[in-house]
């Protein structure tokens, strides 16, 4: 399967990353080799095989169910989460207006 | 007086705890060989002389308080610029990142200072962790503190992506420092520039407070002069965080008590799928000197079968890139970081605007790898495909295990290379992986030694591979090869 410029665009606008025509045409045959490369995995019969999940067996934990339970991961942290935001607003992080 | 900042870590402690030379005078030492380096090199993003100072002031009052003193105290480290570092810029080499200052520390780098250990900087690398080569970071690249014998020059790749964190260690900026190991990050850097590093079992080293490249794989590791140092820091850095959900439960075991070389009764593997075709005569003939060694150390020499090898840098380069395409979605504009905001832009034409401007171009070519593979209709054929081909991988490993203790093979098909040399090719490039991918996509502990020079002068590196949880195997065959290796090369310092 190999992608071609329009190709490129969609998957650009779906990752949301802004690319002229000039970028677009470069990218294009990169991308076609590495899809190459990596197309040759379709060779291995794979239909009894279980895709992995977890590479070493882990069990998942689960916390109480208590407010701030860990005081660094909890809440009461607005002014440390917006302190690297580049537009903070009143206590919000600012955004371009987004309805008309 | 000995020049201090020949030391290593085990070195700097024992003689810092006995009262030998002050942990100041040692900080000292690398702040003035980190400041001496800096243009030459471009090793650190940012260097904190000032923080390596306060921490070894901490530990000399301490001693003279007759307080006890942690494994790391008075030995200051770099930093891997992928930790966050409360109030230090945490940049992962992007644009980005640029100026972003955490408001936490990540609990690897917070275990570190717990120990004693103090900052000397913040260490280059590749953007995102993404590269091998230390090519791709937006504050330049790093280059190698070795060169050729051939009188040339020729500015050489440190490795990558913890190529500033190779090339301070082998540079002596510092006697250790962190790496992070997604196919290979800790491995080859290590191999290229002569000295030791190793990637534990998955789940070991918490991730919590590292930028994220490809969660089921990253891994933090020490990078130092040999195996002991490597041993000593990796005790520090390891150990159960419940803000990591893939972190393992399990105590941390006394991995430099446990240091032995001696590998009587054990069974040491050798692939043959990794004796491939053209290989490079002296990185085979490392691997043999290598199993002459392992021999010596007592070791029995099995031949061993990992069928699926061929397949792991393709599936690597399939999973690696889907889950960055989705980690590295948080980078907005809005959060944190840089924000590109052209004249009537609505919210979506930010976004790409952002991200355009913040990402560089092998950042963005794995980024839509990523996000084709993931993509509705290219999913199955991409996406789950590989993850089959990583359980076929990981079983090669468990059925060998069953014969062996160890396994053994060349950390990296070449010796280092010239500064874009593969640069025009990312191909060509991401095959530098293609003996330490596979241990990644197992989520198995390996380790490069440094095993000779070529002809070059360069450095090679041999890789040990072992079994889930048993770093300390890998350590002390490490350690039977850095006995007998008596690799004793280090760059002469031209910077």
């Amino acid at each position: 399967m190999s992608v071609d410029k329009a190709t490129v665009a969609k998957i650009a606008s779906l990752a949301r990353l802004k690319m002229d025509d000039a970028e677009l045409e470069r990218m294009a045959p990169e991308l076609n080799k590495i899809l190459s490369f990596v197309e040759q995995l379709g060779e291995v019969d794979t239909a009894a095989v279980e895709p992995m999940t977890a590479v070493i067996p882990n069990h998942l934990r689960l916390r109480d169910d208590v407010v701030d339970a860990d005081p660094l991961t909890g809440g009461g942290k607005r002014d440390a989460v917006l302190a690297n935001a580049p537009a903070a607003e009143h206590g919000f992080f600012g955004v371009p207006k987004v309805i008309e | 007086m000995t020049n201090l900042t020949e030391l290593g870590v085990a070195a700097i402690r024992d003689g810092v705890a006995k009262g030998d030379f002050t942990a100041r005078e040692v900080a000292e030492g690398f702040n003035a060989n980190v400041a001496a380096a800096q243009e030459a090199l471009n090793a650190f993003i940012v260097a904190t002389p000032e923080k390596a100072l306060e921490a070894a002031d901490r530990v000399d009052a301490d001693r003279a308080a007759g307080k006890p003193l942690g494994k790391l105290a008075g030995v200051p480290i770099g930093m891997k610029d992928l930790f966050a570092t409360k109030g230090v810029q945490t940049t992962a080499a992007s644009h980005i990142l640029e100026g972003f200052k955490p408001e936490y520390e990540s609990t690897v780098s917070q275990k570190l200072w717990d120990a004693g250990a103090g900052m000397l900087g913040k260490l280059n690398l590749d953007q995102f962790a993404m590269g091998s080569s230390n090519e791709t970071s937006y504050f330049g690249n790093v280059i190698s503190p070795w060169r050729r014998n051939d009188g040339g020059n020729a500015p050489l790749a440190p490795g990558g992506s913890s190529g500033g964190s190779s090339a301070a260690v082998a540079g002596r900026l510092a006697p250790a420092a962190t790496g992070t190991d997604t196919g290979g990050s800790i491995r080859q850097p290590a191999a290229f520039t002569g000295i030791s590093g190793i990637k534990p079992t998955y789940g070991r080293c918490s991730r919590w407070g590292i930028v994220a490249f490809a969660s089921s794989l990253d891994q933090a590791g020490p990078m130092a002069r040999d195996v002991r140092d490597c041993a000593i820091m990796l005790e520090a850095m390891a150990g159960f965080d419940p803000k990591d959900s893939t972190s393992l439960d399990l105590p941390v075991p006394a991995w430099e008590a446990g240091l032995s070389g001696d590998l009587t009764g054990k069974k040491v593997g050798i692939p043959r799928e990794y004796r491939m075709d053209g290989m490079d005569a002296e990185v085979a003939k490392a691997w043999d000197d290598g199993i002459a060694w392992l021999k010596d150390a007592g070791a029995e020499i099995v031949d061993i079968s990992l069928p699926h090898t061929k397949y792991a840098l393709p599936t690597y380069y399939i999973i690696a890139p889907a889950e960055a395409s989705s980690n590295l979605a948080r980078y907005d504009g809005v959060r944190y970081g840089l924000r590109e905001l052209p004249e009537g832009a609505n919210l979506q034409d930010m976004y790409a605007a952002t991200r355009a401007a913040g990402f560089g171009d092998e950042v963005k070519r794995r980024i839509l790898i990523g996000t084709y593979v993931l993509s509705a209709g290219f999913y199955d054929a991409y996406y789950t495909q590989a993850q089959k081909l990583r359980t076929l991988i990981a079983r090669d490993f468990s059925e060998a295990f069953e014969k062996v203790d160890v396994i053994l093979a060349p950390t990296t098909p070449t010796a280092s290379f010239a500064l874009g040399d593969k640069l025009d090719d990312p191909l060509a490039m991401y095959l530098n992986d293609v003996f330490s991918v596979p241990a990644s996509l197992a989520g198995l502990p390996a380790m490069s030694v440094p095993s000779g020079l070529n002809r070059e002068g360069l450095p090679l590196g041999l890789q040990v591979i072992g079994k889930a949880f048993d770093e300390q195997g890998v350590l002390n065959a490490g350690l039977a090869i850095e006995q007998r290796a008596g690799f004793a090369a280090r760059p002469e310092r031209w910077w």
